[in-house]
């Protein structure tokens, strides 16, 4: 199974990453690659089988909701590219 | 002194044959000295690790050490380390210095290690050849022509040239075991859930595991007693006591029954890696134990099962890498779409880029049921082909890697002939098995390892038997040429 050029254009809207258009014919190349190897579990009968999402079957735990984390905002904003005030800055969305 | 083991660098220190600062030194020497042709290590932590080795000898001369006290380590540079930059071999987290630890660094905190510095990788554990790092390969120490494996491939390669005696990695298809075998070192993958995952950054939730590398199943069973605990902070960690790992080393294996699966002894297997794995396992019919045929039919599926999978757990879990709150942000850009599209593609490598883009188009609208949902529902088909081999066996074993380290470039372009190299080691992650790797042999002039797969929460066996192999045999102790 190939990816066409279109797909490969959606897939990086989706995935929010800027594809450059000489590597399309590449990326497309490879990723079929992939996918054909990917296809072989097409031939595994499991009609009978449930879905693993966690390897030991376990559940997810519950806590009481109460406060447990203190404020480092401070902290965590040091590492930030961009910050004003508290606040994260990204380039303006609404004119 | 970098030839000592874990064992006896305790022991030495408890006995005050040397203080912890003075072989944090020697070791800090040997990877400025020598690490330049192996690039194993992406930050050296030399002010840190002369402070805790300080901390370490006043805690021995005081008669209050914990276990591992004073003893040097090097983290895999996927674990947090707080004001310690944490890059994951990638550019988009090369300036990215985190405000916590993980839990499994505050663990090996706790129990008194030093840490040395923070080891190179593939990025974000995505390879099996440390090709993928932004930090340049990793080579293997056996021959810098040749690569150390991956992901976890600076960690082996400083475990093997000696440049510190233990160190943490994660395993999500064979990254602790391919290139432990690949390196001539030994390393175990735990069952999921025993070494908790906060602060350790994700790749693929639902198979990443954490464990350790050292030269010997000796020193790894001190290393995991430090590691493996219950964290409440990661809602997968199995809630069970953990067992001193050191204590039933040396139990007999009389009567231990090994599965020995046919599907892992099959084409693609190099033949002195084969003959390597067959003389092993007759070292242990010689200790007494029986080897017993079994099959593992859907093994030829873990490959396909796992690269729907990874991707797709990558690809969520990736997303938060987007230049707004940590982590390289582009230069300029034009508007909100803008910054995160070439924040990531400029920030991420080629493999990374590649199995976002995979794992977006497993998961999207119309295509969840076939890739995803197959792949899950296949996953529980391989799982229960252990169960059932596991009712019968004590412990299942087989060779690590399909061959002995290859040459840099020589997959070529084609990421599927790379895939294939977790052959045998991809299918425990999909089941959640602990499985771990022991040098048994040299091909070629370089080491070929043993696989030995536990049933779940069963590592003290496998380190039992790794530690009784190694008691009868010397592949662990060699090293390489001039190290």
């Amino acid at each position: 199974m190939s990816i066409e050029k279109q797909a490969i254009d959606n897939l990086a809207t989706l995935a929010r990453i800027a594809v450059d258009e000489n590597k399309v014919e590449e990326i497309s190349q490879r990723l079929s690659s992939v996918l054909e190897l990917v296809d072989q579990l097409q031939a595994a009968d499991t009609s009978e089988l449930e879905n693993l999402d966690h390897p030991l079957q376990g559940t997810q735990r519950l806590r009481e909701d109460k406060v447990t984390e203190t404020d480092q905002r401070e902290a965590f904003q040091t590492i930030a590219p961009d910050t004003e005030e508290g606040l994260y800055l990204v380039p303006k969305v609404i004119d | 002194m970098h030839n000592l083991s874990i064992t006896e660098l305790v022991d030495g220190l408890k006995k005050r044959l040397f203080s912890s600062a003075e072989i944090t030194e020697h070791f800090l020497k040997r990877i400025k000295d020598l690490d330049a042709q192996f690039n194993s290590i992406i930050s050296i932590t030399e002010a840190e690790a002369m402070a805790a080795a300080k901390v370490a000898d006043q805690r021995l001369a005081a008669d209050d050490a914990p276990a591992l006290c004073g003893v040097p380590i090097v983290h895999k540079d996927i674990f947090c380390t707080n004001g310690v930059r944490t890059s994951c071999g990638s550019k988009m987290l090369d300036n990215f210095v985190p405000p916590y630890d993980s839990t499994v660094v505050a663990n090996f905190r706790d129990h008194g290690t030093v840490m040395l510095g923070k080891s190179n990788m593939d990025e974000f554990a995505m390879g099996s050849s440390n090709e993928t790092s932004f930090y340049g390969p990793v080579k293997n120490p056996w021959s810098v022509d040749c690569v150390p494996g991956g992901s976890s491939g600076g960690s082996a390669a400083a475990v093997a040239a000696r440049l510190t005696p233990g160190a943490t990695a994660t395993d999500t298809g064979g990254s602790i075991r391919q290139p432990a075998a690949l390196c001539g070192i030994t390393g175990l993958k735990p069952t999921y859930g025993r070494v908790s995952r906060w602060g350790m950054i994700a790749f693929a939730s639902s198979l990443d595991q954490g464990g350790p590398m050292a030269r010997s199943a000796e020193d790894c069973a001190l290393l995991l007693n430090c590691m493996a605990s219950y964290d409440s902070k990661d809602s997968t960690s199995a809630n069970r006591a953990v067992p001193d790992y050191s204590a039933t080393l040396n139990d007999s294996l009389k009567g231990l029954r090994i599965g020995i699966p046919e599907e892992y002894f099959s084409e693609g297997l190099n033949k002195g890696t084969e003959q390597a794995v067959q003389n092993a396992l007759s070292e242990f019919e010689k200790m007494g134990a029986e080897l017993v045929k079994i099959k593992l039919p859907n093994t030829g599926l873990s490959v396909p099962a796992y690269y729907v999978i990874a991707p797709a757990e990558a690809s969520a879990n990736l997303s938060r890498f987007d230049g707004v709150k940590y982590g390289y942000r582009c230069d300029n850009p034009q508007d909100l779409e803008d910054l995160y599209c070439r924040t990531r593609a400029e920030g991420f490598g080629e493999e990374v880029q590649r199995r976002i883009l995979i794992g977006t188009y497993c998961l999207s609208a119309g295509y969840y049921d076939a890739y995803y949902g197959k792949a899950q529902q296949v996953r529980q088909l391989i799982r229960q082909d252990f169960i059932q081999a596991f009712e019968n066996v004590d412990l299942i074993m087989g060779p690590t890697c399909p061959s002995p380290a290859f040459e840099f470039g020589s997959k070529g372009g084609d990421p599927v002939a790379m895939y294939l190299e977790d052959i045998y080691t991809i299918s425990t992650n999909l089941a959640g098995l602990p499985g771990m790797s022991v040098p048994c042999g040299i091909v070629d002039n370089k080491p070929v390892g043993l696989q030995i797969i536990g049933n779940y929460f069963d590592e003290a066996r496998m380190l039992n038997a790794a530690h009784q192999f190694q008691q009868a045999t010397d592949w662990h102790q060699l090293s390489p040429e001039g190290v």
